[in-house]
């Protein structure tokens, strides 16, 4: 790993101002990616502004039917929250699922998003439920926010701050996942809301997460796994990798998004 | 340099480190424990599992800096005075290692799927919580069986004491 200074943010004015003092710095949350990156010389910020210990930060907050998750939430945290399970089981769910119970214990879901891994499972399960994502300047809808691999609508020194969601009716996510590295290779949440039923695809996209408008009409009309078999999923715009060529991943697309609906509550 | 403060095992420790040393080479190397282990060094192999304010992770993955004033626990705190803790004398009893190497991350994964769900794991839990854990000796069935037969025996003290 090259140099690096670390700071250690009491706030979110704080973590904004120490970022703006230092162009080639970055944002630490669990550093369950930056700091295997940096390890391998892949990332090399100058300076490290650490957003664990800010406590605005840290939570999760049920009223009625809305739900908060502070960005530097451990998935451990949301995996294991009564509070949410009691209204949006599936986030549970997929948090549970993250990685391996270490990974959990650090990694939050700010700094998920933030990275936004196209095989990672947080955004698809914020796109599915059309979450808002917040910031220390502003609010955007996960539709604007995921924007390609790696890249959100983040502008520099942005910072998340925090989700928001109305809980669905019903939601569901399954994933393949890759033996090794618990990433998805595809990974499918289906979300019932009341603007309507959104399908949110992970792991597949060559250019990330991304909504599956075939299978939203049907699944509007016929909730049911049924409803989704004769759709078509164009594998063009899927990626191939060793783990899988696109083919293979569209059909993993329709098979796990089945798994999905039929798990839904 | 900056000055890292940690309570490891029970004890307030301080040492100067770069901001880039990772935890794991803190605790080795400044600390002289050397029971938690490098494996693959690439989050993977859970080796290098410690409990940090109570909760598994990989000090592999972890900054010193971004560890301080925290609690550590490493498989040095875990056995009483003379005595392995029961997760241990398990391993022993139930052959749940070979060469060795991977141990300390098991056990310490063990511990902290035992502190979150004591009496409740089953063979599939156990072996999911492992999803972090590599060894290539073992083949996985005697840890698992050591697990269990802890997590029985820690249940059972437990409601000896109530």
């Amino acid at each position: 790993m090259y140099a690096t200074s670390y700071h250690r943010a009491s706030s979110v004015e704080d973590a904004v101002k120490t970022k703006a003092t230092h162009d080639e710095g970055k944002y630490l949350s669990g550093g369950m990616t930056l700091i295997a990156t940096m390890k391998q010389r892949l990332a090399a910020p100058s300076d490290l502004i650490d957003l664990r210990h800010i406590p605005a930060l840290r939570g999760i907050k049920v009223e009625g039917r809305k739900v908060t998750i502070g960005a530097a939430t451990p998935h451990a945290d949301v995996a294991a929250s009564r509070e949410l399970k009691a209204v949006c089981p599936a986030l549970c769910q997929l948090a549970g699922h993250i990685g391996d119970p270490h990974v959990r214990h650090m990694g939050t879901i700010g700094g998920s998003i933030a990275n936004n891994d196209p095989a990672a499972d947080y955004p698809a399960g914020l796109l599915g439920l059309g979450a808002t994502i917040v910031t220390d300047r502003r609010s955007l809808v996960a539709d604007e926010f995921f924007i390609g691999l790696f890249e959100t609508a983040l502008e520099e020194g942005e910072m998340v701050t925090a989700v928001t969601f109305d809980a669905p009716e019903k939601a569901g996510y399954a994933k393949f996942n890759n033996p090794a590295s618990r990433f998805a290779m595809t990974g499918v949440f289906v979300a019932k809301t009341a603007g309507g039923v959104r399908v949110a695809v992970t792991g597949a996209g060559s250019d990330g997460v991304f909504r599956q408008a075939g299978m939203e009409q049907a699944l509007a009309g016929n909730w049911s796994a049924d409803a989704i078999a004769n759709v078509a999923v164009d594998a063009s715009k899927l990626m191939s990798d060793l783990h899988a060529n696109a083919e293979y991943r569209a059909n993993l697309v329709k098979v796990m998004a089945k798994r999905a609906v039929v798990s839904a509550c | 340099m900056t000055k890292v403060t940690l309570t490891v095992n029970g004890r307030t420790v301080s040492g100067e480190c770069e901001d880039r040393t990772l935890l794991v080479h803190f605790i080795r190397e400044k600390l002289s424990l050397t029971g938690t282990h490098v494996g693959c060094d690439t989050t993977q192999c859970g080796a290098c599992v410690v409990h940090m304010d109570g909760h598994s992770v990989k000090s592999c993955s972890i900054l010193a800096v971004q560890a301080s004033g925290s609690t550590i626990t490493t498989i040095e705190g875990l056995a009483g005075q003379g005595e392995l803790h029961p997760v241990q004398a398990a391993f022993k009893e139930h052959h749940g290692l070979q060469c060795g190497f991977c141990t300390p991350g098991m056990v310490m994964t063990a511990v902290d799927m035992i502190n979150r769900e004591g009496g409740s794991l089953t063979e599939e839990k156990v072996r999911a919580g492992l999803e972090g854990n590599i060894c290539r000796c073992t083949g996985y069935h005697n840890i698992v069986k050591a697990i269990l037969a802890a997590d029985a025996e820690m249940a059972g003290g437990r409601q000896a004491a109530e």
